[in-house]
């Protein structure tokens, strides 16, 4: 192969590969259960004409991409030390008790996913968690629980 | 966070838009370094002795000054707002509340590297951040302040919102670029710098957002003006997260050179409920813990440097009388091991074979010579690592080994024996 050749090649592979993980997460958004599947990375792979594990080996690397089906929910729950301070595990367990799973686990009917997080920025609010973009701050077991059947509510609405 | 008369001037619950921004003097510096050489912008910052406020505290002027003097023509700026320090959330602030100050301190920043693109790197567990920053670049660009041809002139400047993906580590600057071309988010070896060869290989000049949102202050009201807040070795102010066992958690813009003492009680109002404090984790999970008798240390890098204290991102987490250190310790190895990219042995199995002995600790079977294997685990982290995360792993581990070695003790199953004998 000429010089020519290997260089256009390789100028396309890094132009194509840099928009790899906004694609990653785009996917992701749209796909109903919140995750990159095996016919996603096919198709990202021959979108960007990247070959399947590369685009495997940046999805697999990143905490906000999951490669396994999640719940229409995504709630997080801070795990980090102003939060474990401010009495996190009780609301991990209040949680955990409402939904009846563990962590990264989903509830039979697919609406929650229960995740930990590292520090969401809200050290200020402690214990915190985020239910899909929102941050809800100074949780009680009780609130905590609370705000979850309200989105229950919502979701059956 | 309270009105000052320093660099961010803003309540904690207020917004302040383009038009109050606009009315509070926003934009005259961006009006006044355009009518001008950039190199001014790299002399006034030099002389206002800014420094980066994301934790390496790297002379800002002096980074602008090497991208700028690049023989490259094409160069990228890069705005690091991926915060991710546990404790950390000054960066989150500036983003919601203050938008165009730091939009401003791009566009200068920008015009002075001559970078004509560049990315605000937000962390994914800011959707409203990002979305935020989003609006206001589309309103200043309305307003003629952002986009194509800046305020009637040449400049242009084309930014994009990237969003990180849930990577701590995406937070060091080579990781970063790693990141924002598609890859893995692992460090790169450097040398050589961003600065050099830095996004796509091009000169790319990296800063955290409380460093941009610095400068527009500084070139509107000069180095002198700067320089009169703070002390000689550090001037300006610093933004600190506020959390854990005080009474007033939040975030407070403080001047170098107050102790934190002060910032703990009179920023704070000190522990609650009559307790006292116990230990301070100065700089995140990748900072320092120490003890109470240390606090009378002054905000300031050449006092914290003497002490060892790493101010880092500027995270300021109390813990009173009640608490438990090694739970404390637990938490921020387990922190790393999550976060640690595998890349290197000394990060990788170190965190590892560290939380196996803290394991031990916590169930009070660990030996004396488990506590010798910590520190010299801790050393090789420190020594041997390949890049800040392995290397502040083993920073916080040091501190708190050196000041709360009968903590460790206790977990040591012999001396916990003799102490019961």
């Amino acid at each position: 192969m000429s010089m020519v050749l290997v260089e256009k090649a390789s100028s396309l592979t890094s132009e194509q590969s840099h928009s790899l993980l906004p694609v990653l997460l785009e996917y992701q958004k749209k796909n109903p259960c919140n995750y990159i599947s095996e016919e996603n990375v096919k198709e990202i792979a021959e979108k960007l004409n990247l070959s399947r594990s590369r685009v495997y080996s940046t999805a697999s690397f990143y905490s906000e991409i999951s490669l396994v089906p999640r719940g229409k929910h995504l709630i997080r729950i801070c795990c980090n030390a102003p939060c474990e301070n401010a009495g996190k595990e009780a609301i991990h367990r209040a949680v955990k008790d409402k939904l009846g799973i563990d962590v990264n686990e989903t509830t039979e009917d697919g609406l929650f996913t229960l995740e930990i997080v590292n520090c969401l920025g809200a050290c200020y609010m402690s214990p915190a968690m985020k239910i899909d973009d929102q941050v809800f701050g100074n949780l009680t077991p009780e609130s905590a629980v609370e705000i979850i059947k309200k989105m229950e509510q919502t979701d059956e609405e | 966070m309270k009105n000052s008369n320093w660099i961010f001037n803003t309540d904690f619950d207020e917004f302040i838009d383009l038009d109050s921004y606009v009315s509070r003097g926003g934009f005259s510096a961006l009006r006044k370094v355009m009518s001008q050489d950039s190199s001014f912008i790299v002399e006034e910052l030099n002389r206002a002795g800014l420094r980066g406020r994301g934790g390496a505290a790297f002379p800002t002027g002096i980074k602008i000054g090497m991208v700028a003097s690049a023989s490259e023509k094409e160069r990228f700026i890069i705005c690091n707002a991926d915060e991710g320090e546990p404790g950390t959330f000054k960066d989150r602030f500036i983003l919601t509340h203050l938008p165009f100050q730091l939009l401003e301190g791009i566009l200068i920043a920008a015009y002075a590297a001559g970078a004509e693109k560049g990315f605000i790197y937000v962390r994914h567990e800011y959707p409203e951040a990002q979305e935020k920053i989003k609006n206001a670049i589309t309103v200043a660009e309305k307003a003629g302040l952002f986009g194509k041809n800046i305020l009637g002139g040449e400049f242009s400047l084309h930014l994009e919102i990237f969003s990180g993906a849930g990577s701590y580590l995406c937070g060091e600057e080579t990781a970063l670029l790693s990141s924002l071309e598609g890859k893995k988010g692992r460090p790169r070896l450097k040398p050589p710098y961003p600065t050099e060869a830095g996004y796509l290989g091009k000169p790319t000049l990296i800063n955290n957002v409380e460093t941009l949102a610095n400068i527009p202050k500084i070139i509107e009201k000069g180095a002198e003006w700067y320089r009169s807040i703070g002390t000689e070795d550090s001037p300006g102010t610093k933004l600190i997260s506020l959390s854990g066992d005080v009474k007033r958690r939040g975030l407070y813009e403080v001047p170098y050179g107050t102790s934190f003492h002060d910032i703990v009680y009179e920023y704070g109002g000190g522990p609650k409920d009559g307790r006292k404090v116990k230990a301070v984790n100065i700089g995140g999970a990748s900072g320092v813990l120490v003890p109470s008798e240390m606090l009378d240390t002054l905000l300031e890098y050449r006092c914290c440097m003497e002490k060892e204290i790493t101010i880092g991102s500027g995270a300021l987490f109390v813990l009173d009388d009640t608490r438990d250190i090694l739970e404390n310790v637990r938490n921020r190895v387990r922190f790393f091991l999550h976060e640690s990219c595998g890349k290197c042995t000394p990060c990788r199995e170190g965190l590892r074979q560290v939380n196996i002995l803290l394991e031990k600790l916590n169930k009070r079977t660990a030996t004396e010579e488990d506590l010798d294997r910590l520190d010299r685990y801790t050393r090789v982290m420190q020594d041997a690592s390949f890049c800040g995360l392995g290397q502040a792993a083993g920073n916080s581990l040091k501190s708190s080994l050196k000041y709360y070695r009968d903590e460790y003790m206790n977990g040591c199953v012999r001396y916990a024996e003799e102490m019961s004998a």
